[in-house]
């Protein structure tokens, strides 16, 4: 039992150690309970869990909408809130509801307040809203704030149309959110979208102090004193200090996902001026030189750099070294601050909407001649919809995706096999909801009957439910590729601290 | 001989809305350099559309991996996305193969 050992691996300059506890990789994913009791009682000085991601796609954003079950999120929230009161330490968590927006924050304070209640137990609780209106976006955008990322972004006029058109607009917010809500002498930190990495990195970086030394009195817990903006001119034992605590933010951020046992969860960093290390708490779950490194690479574009608010991580001089089988210790990661503050936005906007409707097609003659039945069957309902519908067809988009044959890769599939049935996956989008499902319907009597033209004059294929047709809603795009440079890492975010007194 | 033949893992996620990244992984030194030899940021630029010039690869000898990271071939949710999480384009590159003269024996 390596993990019963809790004083083990300690760094040298215990002072200044931050213990991180990461519960998992997102709320609503799970975690092993063991491994996060066996956390508690290691006597952390935080407990950090990410809330969100663009991963699922910009429906969710598009909405305001989290991905996972409410009773889900209720319940494990609740649990982090026991394991935080056990343990007396901080609990954050950042990208509330999945997308980050303002309504996710207040459904997690909803829950934490009926915990206080329940548990009668007082709460503070602070807050991190980062949605932005597109009204003070697009004066930025005028005051030139604005930059893309990529060398495709759109243009000045085709960015202030996107911010226009966007139901839901945030910002990343970074490390200095955090402490800055940290120091309220919050019990709870609740934030809407933030970099994954800065809920981790912002205890041990409050720590490391404005003067770029370590601050032993910092002490642990609440109370970490306002954030500044760092000063770039820090040196080279802060940019040390700094990149341990961002690298260790990033290997912790998907939880478990750093180790063999990646369902675990649970994982435990101890961040230094030194360096930091990492272990996972689950019993079944090894960190180990190969797979912390190899996290590095993970939904990130560059492996040696990660971008955040304020600067970017360099681990390429990173050294990974086994402590135990459980444990690894890394050093050498440099932090490198960038003279301009920027945040990442992120807007979905509505792009039309959608109807769906699913055939199977079981009947080996229509089977083997698959792609000729398809292109008789689009061409059927292009001519229904100019014949029948008062909209230009050229607004209407119709896509036949054909699963058994190539519906996950489409024209990039290489392989051909010999399908027994194909589902014919009919996407129409219209521009509105009605026309969408109109046209839908008008595909229904072809996928039911079309026949092959050498072939009976009525075969009948097989709907799943009835009605055929699923009305999908908006479709929403992902629209904002952009960063807004401002003269203060909280400018653009609102922090606000509220006693529950149960 | 395929990527299939020299990697043990190959992985492809989003990296962002906009761009996606694809992770090589290999079990030892000889496959790792195979793969270096054999797959170009181009071939892999071709293989998934993005245009030329837009792929980076990046040779991380320690890992034993190769990463390449690109404009993601569509964007995410938009419409005709066909996969969200980008995973499945990790099998395009799974099958691609790799440019090796093979020299005869004797």
């Amino acid at each position: 039992m390596v993990n019963s050992d809790e004083t083990r691996n300690t760094p040298p300059d215990e002072p200044y150690r931050t213990r991180v506890l990461v519960p998992s990789g997102v709320l609503g994913l799970g975690f092993d309970r063991e491994a996060l009791a066996r956390g508690v009682r290691m006597a952390p000085d935080i407990i950090a869990i990410d809330g969100g991601s663009t991963d699922s796609g910009p429906w969710y954003l598009g909405t305001g909408s989290s991905k996972y079950s409410r009773a889900v999120i209720t319940g494990e929230w609740c649990e982090l809130l026991d394991a935080r009161h056990t343990a007396g330490v901080p609990l954050v968590i950042g990208s509330a509801g999945t997308c980050g927006t303002d309504r996710q924050v207040d459904e997690l304070v909803r829950i934490s307040r009926e915990w206080a209640v329940r548990r009668a137990v007082p709460l503070r609780i602070a807050t991190i809203r980062s949605e932005q209106r597109a009204g003070t976006l697009l004066e930025r955008h005028a005051g030139g704030a604005l930059s893309g990322l990529s060398s495709d972004a759109p243009s000045n006029e085709a960015l202030a149309r996107a911010l226009s058109e966007c139901t839901h607009i945030v910002a990343l917010a970074g490390a200095e959110a955090f402490t800055e809500a940290l120091a309220t002498g919050a019990d709870v930190v609740i934030a809407g979208r933030a970099t994954d990495t800065a809920l981790i990195a912002a205890l041990p970086l409050a720590r490391l102090g404005a003067d770029g030394l370590g601050n032993a009195s910092a002490g642990t817990g609440t109370g970490t004193g306002t954030a500044p903006r760092t000063d770039p001119a820090d040196g080279e034992a802060y940019r040390l200090a700094a990149g341990a605590a961002w690298h260790a933010a990033k290997i912790a951020e998907c939880g478990a996902l750093c180790s063999t046992g990646p369902g675990s969860g649970v994982i435990l960093v101890d961040i230094d001026r030194d360096g930091f290390s990492v272990r996972a708490l689950a019993d079944e779950a090894r960190c180990t030189p190969f797979t912390v490194s190899a996290h590095m690479l993970y939904e990130n574009a560059d492996p040696n750099v990660l971008v955040e608010p304020g600067g970017r991580l360099d681990v390429s001089r990173a050294r990974y070294r086994a402590l135990d089988e459980r444990t690894v210790r890394v050093t050498g990661s440099s932090w490198r601050p960038d003279p301009r503050y920027t945040l990442k936005l992120e807007g979905a906007r509505p792009l039309g909407h959608q109807c769906s409707s699913l055939v199977l097609v079981r009947e080996p003659r229509y089977v083997q001649r698959i792609d000729e039945w398809c292109e008789l069957l689009e061409q059927r309902i292009r001519a229904d919809v100019e014949r029948h519908l008062e909209v230009d067809p050229d607004s209407v988009t119709l896509e036949l995706r054909r699963i058994g044959v190539d519906a996950t890769l489409g024209a990039l599939e290489f392989e051909r096999g010999a399908p027994v049935e194909v589902g014919i996956l009919l996407i129409v989008t219209a521009p509105d909801a009605d026309i969408a499902l109109d046209v839908a319907r008008l595909a229904n009597p072809s996928m039911l009957h079309l026949p092959l033209p050498d072939d009976e004059a009525m075969p009948s294929f097989a709907f799943p439910w009835s009605p055929a047709e699923t009305v999908r809603g908006a479709l929403y795009g992902f629209c904002l590729d952009h960063v807004v440079e401002v003269s203060h890492p909280t400018e653009l975010l609102r922090i606000h601290s509220e006693w529950v007194m149960p | 001989m395929k990527v299939d033949d020299v990697c043990t893992r190959v992985r492809a996620k989003n990296a962002g809305p906009f761009r996606l990244t694809i992770d090589c992984f290999c079990a030892s030194v000889g496959d790792w350099q195979r793969l270096l030899d054999g797959l170009s940021a181009e071939r892999v630029g071709q293989a998934l559309g993005a245009g030329a010039g837009t792929v980076t690869r990046h040779e991380l000898a320690e890992l034993r991996v190769i990463k390449f990271s690109l404009p993601r071939p569509g964007v995410q949710g938009a419409l005709g996305d066909r996969d969200q999480h980008g995973a499945q384009w990790a099998l395009v590159i799974v099958a691609l193969n790799l440019d090796v003269q093979l020299v005869a024996p004797g």
